[in-house]
């Protein structure tokens, strides 16, 4: 795919041809064990995807009524292919693995999106999170080995690291610190768009998952570490969500995501390897193409515009699904003691004193992520096996 | 019964992925733990949190004072009688999902096509599972108690039966994992009843305690049973 208006003369899947049953969406899950760690990534993200397309259609049908209906309708559909990939994920899997795995996502999708993204600023912003979220990894790795003597290396399969990253203590922030500077509508790339929808919308899941786990976890530890990386995972929210230009229309906003869908399909059948997991992302990027088309008519009709106006421009590759160590690595060396001041990127010596106050109450009974990571140094099959022989 | 395992492309351990772990090693070597200590830090934590912690829940007061004084109602008696009463709602509580276990173990069974041998076997341990729940409700209805209260011990036993629970419904798992959950629950049962007897002796209930012998004595069989099946399928397919 060179380009999202080239595609528009495909229009995908109609609508009311866009059904489901029960069964197939509550479907056969997964293997956790036999299938590679990039199937459950894109399943993961797939899911953040389409949750935060339920959540900005619900957005702008508070502020028009004439979409109601067409937005509910798309919505039902979002709904059911939300459930059918979901569902993909096996109940063999701890809420904590999942974490794990979540985190996965955050890493290496964020990380090939950083590379891609042609915006030095945007780019920069990928870098300063991807490098909190590696953290999470290996706060959550520790906690998985000490907590239920798992290793988190059973999941991320070898391809991502697990060592520090900026330390999540260190991540607290006053919001004034979270805000970033927002692409201009006209004089961005569409792929910024799309890289901006994107991640906003996986950090989106990522938050409201551990909001919801959390409180299910008995060891206090567990459920403190949660509560502090949840809280993060909200400036994530605030931050990548900020990246966005505010001027832009919902009839806008409504379009990039839908394109943002249609490019992350794309992406994930290109490179799926498990064919009946395949077949699900080829015939969701059809139903994509469908609601894309749909959209268009309505940004035709309420704003009597050509939607190349917003979809032109030519993409890069597919979003890679696949190791970013090297990346990572490199970030890791150069950007860890980053820390943002407005929306400005400076050293850590200069972090404003609004966000250290901040944080140094939140701290001032405790640090989980500190506790259960002490000293921890991943090995394989989890360190008691290090320290066993 | 079907092969209790098979070969395959498990991707989860490091031989699947030599070179990658190669270079997670490397960083593990290069990129050194970012706070001291070690995993003694989460004892001391533990233990604090454990200090400050509140209950799980209490013991509903047993029926009501009008109730208690009824002439056929077993007083409750001894020096604590609720630790007892907790210890019924929670004989209770497991033996109500036990007869919900063995139901997910046999619709597992026919799923396999394991033999009606087997399915008519667990149907008769999921009938006595239901024997000994009503059992202990009407034991603590002779104390003049609640037996739809679900007392703190009764909500423990819900949470660690979660697990073999998920083992069971799983359309995944084969029977001989199924049987594995199973046994987990019915050594913990077979173990609980003897306490339970136990129990209501100490606390002054010899006809109470009477009346659990028999659940004993089959629970004695229902481990048996499901320890003998396990180990004749297992050693059957491995040797």
């Amino acid at each position: 795919m060179e380009t999202i208006s080239g595609i528009l003369d495909n229009k995908g899947t109609p609508l009311e041809k866009q059904t489901f049953t029960w069964k197939e969406m509550a479907g056969q899950p997964i293997s956790k064990l036999d299938d590679d760690a990039f199937t459950r990534v894109r399943i993961i993200l797939m899911n953040g995807v389409e949750t935060d397309a339920l959540r900005l259609k619900h957005g702008i049908a508070r502020f028009n009524r004439e979409l109601r209906l067409p937005l509910a309708e798309i919505r039902r559909v979002e709904q059911h292919q939300a459930t059918m990939v979901n569902w993909l994920i096996g109940a063999d899997h701890s809420p904590l693995e999942t974490t794990v795995a979540y985190e996965q996502v955050a890493i290496e999708v964020t990380a090939a999106v950083a590379q891609n993204e042609p915006d030095p600023y945007q780019g920069q912003t990928y870098r300063f999170g991807l490098l909190e979220d590696f953290d999470h990894l290996y706060r959550y790795s520790a906690m998985l080995d000490r907590l239920e003597g798992k290793d988190a290396n059973n999941i991320l399969q070898g391809y991502t690291d697990i060592v520090p990253g900026r330390k999540t203590s260190e991540h607290h922030r006053h919001p004034e610190n979270d805000i970033r500077d927002n692409y201009e509508k006209n004089s961005a790339a569409l792929i910024t768009k799309i890289h901006a929808a994107l991640i906003t919308g996986a950090e989106y899941q990522t938050h409201d998952y551990y909001m919801n786990i959390g409180p299910l976890f008995a060891d206090p530890l567990a459920r403190q570490l949660y509560a502090e990386i949840a809280s993060v995972e909200e400036q994530h929210v605030t931050q990548y969500g900020a990246l966005s230009d505010p001027s832009e229309s919902h009839m806008e906003k409504w379009l990039v995501h839908e394109a943002m869908e249609v490019y992350l399909y794309a992406s994930c059948a290109e490179q799926e390897t498990n064919p009946r997991i395949k077949a699900i992302w080829e015939r969701f990027l059809d139903y994509e193409l469908g609601h894309l088309n749909v959209a268009c008519e309505w940004f035709k009709k309420l704003e009597g515009r050509d939607p190349a106006e917003v979809l032109a421009g030519p993409l890069p590759k597919m979003v890679e699904f696949k190791s970013q160590r090297d990346f990572v690595r490199q970030v890791l060396a150069a950007e860890v003691n980053l820390r943002t001041a407005g929306p400005a990127y400076v050293d850590k010596a200069k972090e404003p004193q609004s966000s250290l106050d901040y944080r140094n109450h939140l701290a001032s009974q405790g640090l989980a992520s500190d506790i259960v990571s002490a000293g921890y140094q991943w090995a394989p099959g989890g360190e008691l096996m290090r320290k066993a022989s | 019964m079907a092969t209790a395992a098979k070969v395959g492309s498990n991707f989860t351990g490091v031989q699947m992925s030599p070179k990658d772990t190669k270079r997670l090693l490397e960083a593990v070597n290069e990129i050194h733990p970012d706070v001291p200590g070690d995993e003694r830090g989460m004892l001391v934590e533990r233990t604090e949190r454990s200090a400050e912690a509140g209950r799980i829940g209490s013991v509903p007061v047993p029926g009501s004072a009008k109730g208690m004084l009824k002439t056929g109602f077993d007083m409750m008696k001894g020096k604590s009688p609720e630790v007892f009463l907790d210890k019924l709602g929670e004989r209770l509580a497991f033996e109500r999902n036990g007869v919900r276990l063995y139901e997910a173990m046999i619709a597992k069974a026919r799923s396999l096509d394991a033999g009606s041998e087997l399915v008519g076997m667990l149907q008769h341990l999921r009938d006595e599972e239901f024997e000994h729940m009503l059992l202990v409700r009407q034991a603590i209805e002779s104390l003049g108690a609640d037996p739809t209260a679900q007392t703190p011990c009764a909500d423990v036993a819900g949470v660690m039966a979660m697990g073999i629970m998920q083992v069971l419904t799983d359309p995944r798992t084969n029977l001989a994992q199924c049987m594995n959950a199973l046994l987990t629950a019915e050594l913990a049962d077979n173990a609980a009843w003897e306490l339970l007897i136990e129990l209501a002796q100490a606390a002054g209930h010899p006809n109470i305690a009477d009346s659990f012998v028999k659940a004993k004595t089959q629970e004695d069989d229902h481990l048996v049973k499901i320890k003998t099946l396990m180990r004749r399928d297992l050693v059957m397919q491995t040797r």
